[in-house]
């Protein structure tokens, strides 16, 4: 009889610290939202690529994400309500599901699972994702609120970088700067506030740090065993470092989530007991059937150490934000351009910055997961892995479903593709003597 | 008479429908140090590349003459054609003669093929085109002649030759006058539509991506008296404007489906080319007058931000400038901009009173049958209610 090993799992001290923040945390920012609702203050609905919440919070303006709002419906198991009740209204079935979810729960009355989900007083879109600028315009003809688009030059091209003395970024900050400039006279506005410099110098430096702990704890996985999935942990990571971006919370959130994860390091506890496939998640994952998606990795004992979804989605924070607290209009333009441009814009150049994760973080494959919602992260990710494969040597798996509709999520066939892919995985290491 | 007319038309056909690309082979040829700079779907100062001597190609896509063996082993599967065929026309190496690639951030998946082609084609210089999305800061006039300067430079670089203000505006000239044709080829389906079908206008039009510009002038400039001179009867035909084709464009066999039923007095295919809608002055700067000219003096579309130009207010103009009855507002399957401003469309359509047929295409279909009836029921109806 084969004996099975038990992992014995030491008592780590700072155990659920991270998951019982973040819940109260998540739990105020939706008390928030239903408070602005309830007083008809006005609240900003904005995008995590590109939110400007250095500028909202400066007016203390309660921000609305409708991408987190929809993926929490759809972890929740009610986005297809939200999404048919679009559908009926005669949005396509081909066209993002968030921004269906999102236009559904405007026509049902605004019962969010977690909250009441308030109407827009004025929007951000940045043109990061130019799904954003039509979802805004939505809101726009529904409540007349106005609408801010927060137009980024991104990546010109490949390997494109930005020397600060060059006339390209100094013509892309000069725009970047006169509409931040441009939406702090419509905050002002929209808040009924004054604009206090002293005020916007104090969030920087906040987001400052939170950049410098998100990106420790994204080193944090380069321990082995990983301390944290970065599917389902740092998804959460992620979420908080959006929504109170640049706020004294999020800092303190941000030392808790490290605190707890070097300690896992230190006691060398890993977020799967037995890891045995390091991997890196490009592309979004499956929220209708989240617990069943992560499962069909975990069984192999695949661990995603790092995820290209926490840097875009992560509004850049990961790129090393670096306020200049001594200018803070012109250093916000400067640092927005150079942190979203390769975080964000980057997704479709993004097999350089692949091949350096994979390198860095001892990444034995890549899933591409593709999902129909989302051309923005999905469109090019076949040629990208043929790329990693024939230029890095990092195999990789591409497999398709949704991020909120689960009428695209075939679990047998997504199971033995991704069974395959670990047996493939398995088999590169016997032949490589590993 | 007649018989030049189609000898223009089969000559437009030719430089639009046949994937080898005749006419920039042509013009390869007797330019044998020529280079030539395609650009994606839907907009782009054709002059800066005509400037330093280069040959701009529109990529409109292809209808099913194009297989795709390819491009779906590089690009997910639920985008639009226009991306696939593009894509596959450059695997292909029917496209090795581009120097340079330029795309705009148009839609979400068309930024993904700058990534796939930079990826294939690391010779070839690919770049995106930021045309500004805030249209209406007032930084971004300045921001956009930084664009052109940088786009200007890359294309000097490559051809050797600087582009002077002097360049620039002769360009500008030639382009203006095709601009002035085109809009005297509309003004005909305009006010005469039965002096031209759909397919045959569509064909005069979309050639002028497609082939060198002063020859497509000097075709118009045949053509278009011809065509006034024609001496066609009214049919009892519906008038409508067609909507939707603004990038990835219908087969012309469902073009001929929709001239049998209805006269298609006007429309937004490949409304790059129409994109200025006005003559650019040749005074001054000449960057910065294609610059204003962008923003200033132009079109609408679903992948233009411009509050200044509410695109259902735009369509019921176009609706009325062209004194159409009703309209057909497609969108290519799959394609997100398009089908995300069907809904509003409609909306603004069924309150202003203005019939309309909600439909879907596809570059690729061969089966026109469904649409042939949609179309058939649609303008009967309308028969028969306006009688
Ligand atoms: S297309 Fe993707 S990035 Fe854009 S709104 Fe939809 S889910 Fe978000
Ligand atoms: S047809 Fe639509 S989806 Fe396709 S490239 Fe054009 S705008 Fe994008």
């Amino acid at each position: 009889m084969e004996t099975q090993q038990v992992a014995i799992r030491p008592t780590l001290s700072h155990a659920g610290d991270t998951r019982a923040a973040s819940r109260v945390l998540m739990d105020n920012w939706w008390k928030q939202l239903g408070e602005a609702d309830a007083t008809a203050s006005p609240v900003a609905n904005t995008f995590v690529m590109g939110s400007l919440a250095e500028v909202l919070n400066t007016f203390d303006l309660p921000m609305s994400f409708p991408e987190v709002a929809a993926l929490q419906t759809a972890v929740k198991g009610k986005s297809m309500d939200y999404l048919l009740a679009a559908e009926d209204l005669g949005y396509s079935p081909d066209i993002c599901g968030y921004v269906k979810v999102d236009i559904g729960l405007h026509a049902t009355g605004r019962d969010h699972p977690l909250g009441k989900y308030p109407k827009p007083g004025m929007v951000i879109a940045s043109n990061m994702c130019n799904t954003y600028i039509k979802w805004a315009e939505f809101w726009e003809r529904q409540y007349g609120c106005p609408v801010f688009v927060l137009d980024l030059p991104g990546w010109r091209g490949t390997g494109f970088e930005y020397d600060s003395s060059s006339e390209t970024f100094r013509n892309d900050v000069k725009y970047v700067e006169g509409q931040i400039r441009d939406l702090i006279s419509l905050a002002a506005e929209v808040s009924g506030k004054k604009f206090d410099i002293d005020k916007l110098r104090e969030i920087l430096g906040n987001v400052n740090r939170m950049s410098e702990l998100y990106r420790s704890i994204l080193a944090m996985n380069k321990n082995k065993p990983a301390p944290f999935n970065a599917l389902t942990e740092g998804i959460n990571y992620m979420g908080i470092a959006n929504i109170l971006r640049g706020r004294p919370e999020g800092v303190e959130f941000m030392e808790t989530v490290l605190t707890e994860l070097e300690e896992r390091v230190a006691h060398g506890v890993g977020a799967v007991p037995d890891e045995r496939f390091r991997l890196l998640l490009v592309g979004t994952a499956c929220y209708t059937n989240f617990r069943e998606f992560v499962g069909m990795f975990e069984r192999w004992d695949g661990i995603f150490v790092a995820s290209e979804y926490m840097s875009y989605a992560g509004g850049g924070i990961d790129r090393g934000l670096n306020y200049d607290l001594s200018r803070p209009i012109e250093s916000l333009a400067e640092q927005i351009l150079i942190t979203t441009q390769p975080s964000m814009s980057g997704i479709f150049f993004s097999h350089e910055w692949q091949a350096k994760v994979a390198e860095e973080y001892d990444i034995d494959g890549i899933c591409y997961h593709g999902v129909k919602s989302c051309r923005t992260t999905a469109a090019g990710l076949p040629d990208a892995r043929e790329w990693l494969l024939n230029n890095a040597g990092v195999p990789g798996l591409f497999i398709q479903s949704d991020l909120v509709d689960s009428r695209l999520w075939a679990p047998a066939q997504m199971r033995n593709r991704i069974d395959a892919f670990f047996e493939s995985l398995q088999s590169r290491r016997i032949q490589a003597g590993v | 008479m007649e018989e030049e007319l189609s000898q223009i038309i089969e000559e437009c056909r030719t430089a639009v429908e046949d994937p080898e690309y005749p006419a920039v082979h042509q013009w390869l040829e007797a330019n044998p140090d020529g280079k030539v700079l395609g650009h994606f779907q839907v907009y782009f100062p054709e002059e800066i590349a005509h400037a330093a001597g280069m040959l701009p190609l529109k990529m409109m896509g292809f209808d099913s003459s194009v297989q795709i063996r390819e491009a779906d082993a590089h690009i997910a599967a639920f985008v639009c054609s226009i991306l696939r065929t593009s894509l596959e026309q450059a695997l292909s190496g029917r496209l090795d003669f581009l120097s340079m690639y330029v795309t705009h951030p148009i839609c979400d998946a068309a930024r993904h093929l700058t990534g796939v082609w930079t990826r294939r084609f690391p010779e070839m210089n690919c770049q995106i085109l930021y045309l500004p999305q805030n249209a209406t800061s007032p930084h971004a006039p300045t921001y956009l002649l930084g664009e052109y300067r940088r786009i200007a430079g890359i294309v000097e670089e490559i051809t050797g030759a600087p582009i002077s203000d002097e360049s620039l505006r002769t360009s500008i000239e030639i382009f203006n006058e095709n601009r002035r044709l085109l809009r005297e080829l509309y003004r005909i389906k305009r006010e005469t539509p039965w002096q031209i079908g759909l397919t045959d206008s569509y064909l005069l039009m979309a050639a002028a991506g497609a082939m060198p510009r002063e020859r497509h002038n000097e075709l118009l400039e045949v053509a278009l008296p011809l065509i006034r001179a024609r001496d066609n009867r009214p049919q009892d035909k519906l008038r409508i404007v067609f909507e939707g084709g603004y990038c990835e464009q219908p087969p012309i066999e469902m073009l001929s489906v929709l001239q049998d039923v209805a006269y298609v007095v006007d429309d937004d295919f490949m409304i790059g080319l129409r994109w200025l809608t006005e003559d650019v002055s040749t005074s001054g700067d000449p960057m910065q007058n294609l610059a204003v000219a962008y923003l200033e003096a132009s079109s609408y579309s679903p992948v233009q931000r411009d509050p200044r130009k509410p695109k259902e207010d735009m369509l019921q103009e176009r609706i009325r400038e062209s004194g159409a009855e009703a309209a057909i507002v497609a969108a290519p399957k799959m394609c997100e901009p398009a089908l995300e401003e069907q809904v509003a469309y409609d909306d603004a359509l069924t309150a202003a009173g203005l019939p309309h047929l909600i439909m879907e295409f596809e570059e690729k279909t061969t089966n026109f049958e469904q649409a042939r009836m949609e179309i058939e029921t649609f303008a009967e109806s309308l028969l028969f209610e306006f009688a």
